[in-house]
């Protein structure tokens, strides 16, 4: 293989790992809520508050960087779980339709919604970022060739989220909360029995759900765009919710799925930017889009078409009926 | 732990009344909780509701430019209503819309020498066909392949969106305007010529536009059908009961893929009445901004899914969509629109359970249990049916 061809491969690996974190923040936050039986279609609406929460304290914070930049994912992450606590709150204790409640939190925090807002009236769409995260030369392997400038010249993030993909694994397959969690997501009533607490495993997975959205957001402008510009998640949040459907459910799979689109997502930048211009943008920007509805297809027919992995009481109300 | 219980008994009736004071009170608390966002952010509320008031009904000629934001967003709000109604997601009002801009923008340009209501009517077929088009797309996968209608609808949007922008600002297609100064400067459509435009209707001083006549027509039509007819007793039975749908041999495929070509080709049609009525152009960053497919769903959501709500609750959606353009900037961002939007859904949407619950508060060991074991039968059950309608597998 020709040294050229080595290095278009590896830079598409790259930036897919770049544009795929987010939705692997995302999808675990949605995975997690799901599992526990509470379909959340407000992902894009808490990935913009996110993102907007996290710009807007990494430029008013003063103090070493890495600080700015620790308190800045942290706040978009609060933003985030109080935007899943409403669709908690509705959907959990007043029962209402899930469906309903996610995209009206899409509406409520979304593109013309808190976010633009918030946007607008912090006046943070003229400004340049201070803070961004830059990749880490981890353990001085990233001249390694092909595996040193993938796995080991990353982001803080990416390094983060790997954890999270692996504490995930661990969390919902070897520990006891974990069982509990999935007992929750697919039969309440003998999770209830077993003295499991529905509710509270709901709120908490949604609130975790809401709190990785918000980080996915973050990345946004924090190391992706490093500014604020209204909508700028572009659709990354409806795609993590596909993502959670043709992962089955599974931490592991929503890692290689969010690659993979990661990859759709960063195809066309990649292409522009080394002048392939022989077809038009638009189409480079709708791929991850077409792609996503081909693998639903796909993940829809045959014999997956059982649904493999998805919770049962998946966007069912729970209420306990005495007498 | 505190020995105080709150929980949700199922109401032995359902009045009437409830179901007016219910839906009130959510909207007055919305009202409270928007102003309090408003004051936080530095914004007096009673100043900014005046303002919406008068930019809507008040001022000269506001109340043209209020039907003007409603139009569209009754024919998303009916797209939305009747799919919602069977429990068809269909998200994608957005993309029918755009997709029914652009082939009534096309027939309008092809067809531009012919007899003006000949135009008009083409226009609006080819709308509603394009838009019913599009809607077939996720209705088939939905239907036939049990595909989750909710993403694929909505991801649809996404491609008709850079479609538009494709054929305005990064081809020669037969809809740009290749000659005029203006665009060269700027990429733009070209314009209708005069055929196309649809006529209003003047009313004293406020125009009423051909699209908002059609419309409500059709919320009419969407009223009887849904009401006083097999094709929408069968909807009915398929939203509220979709195992006994199947038991009573319904075919459910076809009903799922006729509703979701129905749904897209009234959001086509809005798409059309966008450029007839008003733009006279294909406009892709104008239709992009107005959201009106996702506005819709709030729209639905507020009037039940019931076509003839949807009429109210598009006219005071449109009021606060009017306010959002006539009062645009600092005083009034673009942002705040939906943020109200939001909150008064999430508003009515929280409020009704007190429709057919009532809340219970009272000390955990207390002695409920008696009154509840003779209230098993009669109304009661019908509104605990009613919720496990909403237990219906989610699907796909």
């Amino acid at each position: 293989m020709s040294g050229i061809n080595a290095n278009l491969g590896i830079s598409i690996i790259v930036s897919a790992i770049l544009y795929g974190t987010p939705l692997l923040f995302a999808g675990l936050g949605e995975l997690f809520a799901e599992r526990s039986g509470i379909l959340n279609l407000g992902v894009e609406g808490m990935m913009l508050m996110g993102a907007v929460s996290a710009f807007w304290t990494s430029q008013k914070m003063s103090g070493p960087s890495w600080l700015v930049l620790l308190v800045a994912v942290l706040a978009g992450a609060l933003a985030g779980a109080l935007m899943s606590l409403i669709h908690a709150f509705l959907s959990i204790t007043l029962r209402a339709n899930q469906i309903v409640s996610g995209l009206t939190l899409t509406i409520f925090a979304g593109l013309i919604g808190m976010s633009s807002y918030l946007g607008s009236v912090l006046s943070l769409g003229d400004q340049a970022g201070r803070h961004s995260f830059s990749d880490i030369n981890l353990f001085g392997l990233k001249d390694v060739p092909i595996v040193g400038p993938i796995l080991f010249h990353e982001s803080a993030l990416v390094y983060a989220s790997w954890l999270f993909v692996i504490l995930s694994l661990v969390y919902l397959y070897r520990t006891r909360t974990g069982l509990h969690l999935r007992a929750v997501g697919e039969s309440p009533r003998a999770a209830d029995a077993m003295g499991v607490n529905v509710t509270r495993y709901r709120y908490i997975h949604t609130l975790l759900g809401g709190a990785l959205a918000g980080v996915g957001g973050a990345m946004f402008t924090l190391q992706i765009a490093t500014n604020w510009i209204d909508g700028l998640t572009a659709g990354a949040g409806w795609i993590a919710i596909a993502l959670v459907i043709f992962a089955f459910w599974r931490p592991d799979l929503l890692l290689v799925g969010a690659y993979l689109f990661g990859a759709f997502l960063g195809l066309g930048y990649d292409l522009q930017a080394r002048g392939f211009t022989a077809i038009p943008t638009e189409f480079w920007s709708a791929l991850p889009f077409i792609m996503t509805i081909v693998a639903l297809v796909v993940a829809s027919t045959g014999s997956m078409r059982r649904r493999l992995g998805a919770p049962a009481a998946l966007g069912l109300p729970y209420a306990r009926e005495e007498g | 732990m505190i020995p105080i219980s709150v929980r949700f008994e199922p109401r032995e009736r359902l009045s009437r009344w409830t179901n007016v004071w219910v839906p009130f009170f959510a909207i007055v608390l919305a009202l409270v909780i928007a102003g309090i966002v408003l004051a936080v952010s530095g914004h007096n509320p009673i100043t900014t509701y005046q303002q919406i008031i008068e930019a809507a009904f008040t001022q000269p000629g506001a109340f043209t430019q209020t039907l003007v934001s409603t139009t569209p967003l009754l024919y998303t709000g009916l797209a939305a209503s009747i799919a919602f109604r069977m429990r068809i997601w269909n998200i994608g009002a957005e993309g029918q819309l755009y997709l029914g801009s652009i082939a009534a923008a096309g027939v309008g340009l092809y067809l531009q020498n012919l007899p003006a209501p000949v135009v008009v009517i083409a226009m609006m077929a080819g709308g509603a066909v394009a838009g019913s088009l599009w809607a077939a797309i996720p209705g088939a996968l939905r239907a036939y392949l049990n595909t989750n209608e909710i993403l694929t609808s909505l991801f649809l949007n996404y491609i008709a969106d850079y479609l538009m922008y494709y054929l305005i600002f990064d081809s020669t297609s037969f809809w740009r305007d290749l000659t005029s100064p203006a665009a060269r400067v700027f990429p733009q459509g070209k314009f209708l010529p005069a055929s196309g435009n649809w006529p209003a209707l003047s009313i004293g001083s406020v125009t009423v536009p051909l699209g908002l006549i059609l419309a409500i027509v059709l919320a009419g039509l969407l009223w009887g059908m849904i009401r006083g007819t097999r094709y929408g007793f069968e909807m009915r039975v398929m939203g509220d009961a979709p195992r006994a749908a199947k038991h009573a041999g319904m075919n459910i495929r076809r009903k799922i893929l006729s509703i979701m070509l129905l749904s897209g080709a009234v959001a086509g049609l809005g798409g059309a009445s966008q450029v007839g009525d008003f733009r006279h152009v294909l406009d892709p960053r104008g239709l992009e901004q107005a959201q009106f497919g996702y506005t819709g769903i709030v729209v639905a959501a507020l009037a039940r899914y019931n076509p003839i709500s949807a009429v109210v609750a598009a006219l005071g959606i449109g009021v606060l969509t009017n306010a959002g353009l006539a009062l645009q900037g600092p005083n009034f961002p673009i942002g705040l629109t939906g943020t109200m939007e939001g909150i008064l859904l999430f508003c009515v949407l929280g409020s009704e359970i007190f429709v057919r619950y009532r809340l219970r508060i009272g000390r955990t060991s207390g002695p409920v249990a008696p009154r509840r074991a003779e209230a098993a039968p009669g109304p009661a059950r019908t509104a605990a049916e009613i919720a496990s309608t909403e237990r219906r597998e989610l699907a796909s």
